[in-house]
């Protein structure tokens, strides 16, 4: 009892709490000013969410790629790198998965689906990898190379789908039959496009977990992280383990992308510009402290209010934009502590005169 | 004392952080041209007693009165106003800037819009000349001495008007002629009208240059004195609260075979500059060789090529009998070198991880600390209760981070680390950096035990002192070669000391 207590007060899970109920607080004041009912705009929002199954089922479809991107963020992080890439990495993935499923579209979906979903792991981590390599090789900052391997993967992504799987006379790959929706369910949420990909995200989340504190690897990674010269001196390899860190973050990310195609649109459409799916991850992980845990609740909390938004829109007349500030302002809390523990100030003297007692 | 008011005083300082009262009502005053020392184990409370003078926090009790009036310091600003200056240990230098842009930075003089440079390195120049402080302002700081960095930092603070100086542990960095500079600009800082409070455990720096002398244990002032009507062993005493001998209790080594063999070793920079430039250097088992040298003579080369954390271009490195030139680090440190390095920060320890994490950085990979691919945490959470105990090493739990702890116990777990995993060769890298006297006689007792167990103890030092102490022999190092051996019964500072300056033909015998 005392442990959860003392976890639940602990700075890590408060500081959150607080910025995202300053967030809602500055978009609530940021809707006075519009001349909107922050109050009904909130109640359509969460309406919107849990108001029917249909729009539950979604509302999970659209947390699980944020799980995915958010944990290849909050990875890399651990390991002392900044993947800016994932979004590049999730295209990869999906691209990998689309090819793999449709160039073998005879196989049993049993084998088809699994292969899919190990290719687009796999092509999100090789890609990252070389963001990896060129740092443990190179030294180059991985900063720059991730945000240019998305250009290259969004162009390249693009040209594949174009040149080998294209439907004709539509902007989008031939219609994908593996399929990871999750049939049995389809009822329970009338037809929302419920998928594995959920679950494998959860376990990815748990392995993070269990990788990163439990683990040899995992010890050595953190240490990198924290510290290269100290793991250097160690005996610690640094560059194996910067290239190892990279790729299981963008196998990840290619998760990500995977589940999108096999499980949500069954085709993948050619982008003119990047969907953005790594770059949600970045403001996912910053708000779930980097941890694999921290991450599936953010996941949730930005998942809620981005799919939430379109009920505001529809009930409260709120331009559903305005969540972006909601959400802005939660990141920008979450960025600057000082304010958080400033406004705490008050309730942390009060604990701590209790304990002088 | 004298009869007028003091410059500051400080009267009944309480201040308590959770579960410690770092200063329990603590009182010194300062007068106008005095050097007083302010004396205390690591973690006494004397830098939360300065950082409270500096307004980086607010004491719970007590008062702070300055040239009489009582002030309310609650931000550096504020104390900078009132004419405190800190020269830090850690300097806070911009380093690609030149010395006159760090001076003026935060209050740079404005000509209209722009940054008036000529006038504020005349003024700079000026300040210099005025106490003897010989600064070039256009150098940049990367480019100077650390030494030349510290005045830089004395300059900052003379710059905003300072008026009282708080040194914190100003000697920790500097060679030793650096300090005999140090010393003569303190000197000369006083006789112009400055008052000082200087931070150290050297004893040796405070009989010479303080005044008075204020001795805090534990958050308490044990007493304050007259440096004059003192000495070294009573100060030592009143820090540590039990008697502390300086002679160090040694028997003659029982010299064994060579462990560390070091043969025409050479490296170079990228801009192919000599950083080891053919040494030769033997430790044998049961002795302990310290390296003397003024700092960047290839001291920390020398330990980075044993070490494996940095490649030789050519000659050969054997540690009993097998050659580990270039070998990984993993590999030399399996083969029985451990390595107690220069910076604990920077390669010690990895301070956010917990003191258990830090205690198997090395063996992390090893039976019983894992199991497969899994860590085993009850056998990394044993070993560290083990070590804690055994090696005294002071923290609230394994589970602490040790970026919290004060430097002494970290220092102590990195001993602790190595010397648990039984290397044949020791090598300790300005090993006693930063500790206080309590602490310095306990890693000299390790050193001198592993020793007597038999094991090769290489030592590297800025300290002449420990060099002469703790060392069976003496190796000189200058610009990458050993110029000379001596034994410490047959030499001196002096001798020393030009040996290091590359004047060797003066003492030593030459290697070979």
């Amino acid at each position: 009892m005392n442990k959860w207590r003392k976890i639940f007060l602990s700075d890590n899970i408060i500081v959150p709490l607080v910025a995202i109920l300053l967030g809602l607080l500055v978009g609530a004041a940021v809707m006075l000013i519009g001349g909107y009912n922050p109050i009904d705009a909130y109640r359509f929002l969460i309406k919107r969410v849990v108001g029917t199954p249909y729009d539950f089922g979604e509302t999970i479809r659209q947390i699980t790629p944020l799980i995915f991107t958010g944990l290849s963020v909050a990875f890399a992080f651990r390991s002392g790198l900044f993947n800016i890439g994932a979004d590049g990495q999730v295209l990869i993935g999906m691209t990998a998965s689309t090819a793999v499923a449709l160039s073998w579209s005879g196989l049993p979906s049993w084998l088809l689906v699994p292969l899919s979903v190990i290719a687009g792991g796999l092509a999100g981590g090789l890609w990252a990898s070389i963001a990896g390599y060129l740092k443990a090789k190179r030294g180059i900052n991985e900063v720059i190379t991730t945000i240019m391997l998305n250009w290259t993967a969004l162009y390249f992504s693009n040209y594949v789908i174009r040149h080998f799987y294209l439907l004709k006379g539509q902007n989008r790959s031939e219609d994908i039959g593996a399929s990871a929706t999750m049939t049995f369910l389809g009822s329970t949420f009338s037809n929302a496009r419920v998928h594995w990909g959920t679950v494998i995200a959860l376990l990815a989340a748990v392995f993070f977990f269990v990788y990163l504190w439990k683990t040899k690897q995992g010890y050595e990674m953190r240490a990198v992280g924290l510290n290269s010269k100290a793991a250097e001196y160690a005996g610690m390899n640094v560059g194996t383990n910067v290239v190892k860190a990279m790729f299981i973050s963008g196998v990840f990310a290619g998760l990500a992308g995977t589940f999108e195609v096999i499980g949500v649109f069954h085709y993948q459409s050619v982008f003119a510009a990047s969907p953005g799916y790594g770059f949600d991850g970045i403001a996912v992980a910053l708000l779930g402290m980097n941890h694999p845990f921290g991450v599936v609740l953010s996941a949730i909390l930005y998942g809620v209010l981005t799919y939430g938004s379109a009920g505001m829109s529809f009930g409260a007349g709120v331009p559903p934009e305005l969540i972006k500030i909601v959400i802005g302002s939660i990141i920008f809390f979450i960025a600057a502590q000082g304010i958080v523990r400033f406004v705490l100030k008050p309730f942390y003297l009060k604990r701590k005169k209790e304990k002088v007692m | 004392m004298s009869a007028s008011t003091p410059v500051v005083e400080l009267k009944q300082i309480t201040k308590r952080f959770p579960g410690i009262v770092a200063n329990d009502s603590i009182s010194l005053t300062l007068h106008k041209g005095e050097i007083h020392a302010l004396l205390g184990e690591n973690g006494a409370g004397k830098s939360t007693l300065m950082n409270i003078l500096f307004g980086l926090y607010q004491p719970d009790e007590g008062s702070i009165e300055i040239g009489g009036k009582p002030v309310k310091i609650d931000n550096p600003n504020k104390a900078i106003k009132l004419g405190i200056g800190m020269v830090h240990q850690h300097f806070k230098l911009v380093q690609p800037f030149t010395v006159t842009e760090n001076i003026i930075l935060g209050m740079e003089p404005k000509k209209g819009v722009n940054i008036d440079y000529k006038s504020a390195s005349a003024q700079v120049a000026k300040l210099s000349e005025q106490y003897g402080l010989r600064v070039n302002p256009d150098d940049k700081i990367q480019d100077i001495s650390v030494g030349m960095q510290q005045r830089v930092e004395i300059m900052k603070t003379l710059f905003r008007g300072a008026d009282i100086l708080i040194f914190d542990e100003p000697t920790a960095v500097l060679t030793p002629q650096e300090i005999e500079e140090l010393m003569a600009i303190m000197r000369r800082l006083v006789a112009e009208g400055k008052s000082i409070i200087l931070i150290t455990h050297k004893l040796k720096e405070i009989m010479e240059i303080s005044d008075r002398v204020t001795i805090i244990r534990r958050g308490k002032v044990i007493d304050t004195v007259d440096t004059d009507k003192t000495n070294p062993n009573e100060l030592a005493e009143k820090m540590v609260g039990r008697s502390v001998s300086f002679e160090i209790d040694k028997t003659e080594p029982n010299i064994g075979p060579a462990i560390l063999q070091l043969n025409d070793v050479k490296m170079t920079s990228k801009d192919g500059v000599a950083l080891l430039n053919g040494l030769n250097l033997e430790v044998k088992a049961g002795e302990i060789v310290g390296i003397a040298g003024v700092d960047g003579n290839g001291q920390t080369e020398l330990i980075e090529a044993i070490t494996g954390l940095r490649k030789i271009d050519s000659g050969s490195i054997k540690a009993g009998g097998k050659e580990i030139a270039n070998l990984s680090a993993r590999k030399i440190a399996e083969s029985g070198v451990g390595h107690i390095p220069e910076d604990r920060h920077k390669h010690g320890l990895v301070l956010d991880f917990s003191v258990s994490e830090n205690l198997v950085l090395k063996t992390y990979y090893q039976a019983p600390y894992s199991k497969g691919s899994f860590l085993n945490r009850n056998a990394i959470d044993e070993h560290a209760q083990e070590l804690v105990g055994k090696y005294d090493v002071r923290t609230p739990g394994i589970e602490t981070k040790v970026r919290s702890m004060s430097g002494g116990n970290q220092q102590k777990a990195i001993i602790a680390r190595e010397i648990e995993m039984n290397p044949e060769l020791l090598i300790a890298a300005q090993p006693t950096r930063g500790l206080d006297v309590g602490a310095i006689e306990s890693v000299h007792r390790q050193l001198i035990e592993q020793r007597d167990m038999g094991k090769a103890v290489l030592l590297v030092s800025f300290e002449l002192q420990e060099i002469m102490n703790v060392s069976d022999r003496i190796a000189v190092i200058f610009e990458g070669r050993i110029v000379g051996e001596v034994l410490p019964q047959n030499t001196n500072d002096q001798e020393l000391g030009l040996m290091m300056a590359g004047c060797w033909d003066q003492g030593g015998q030459p290697v070979e």
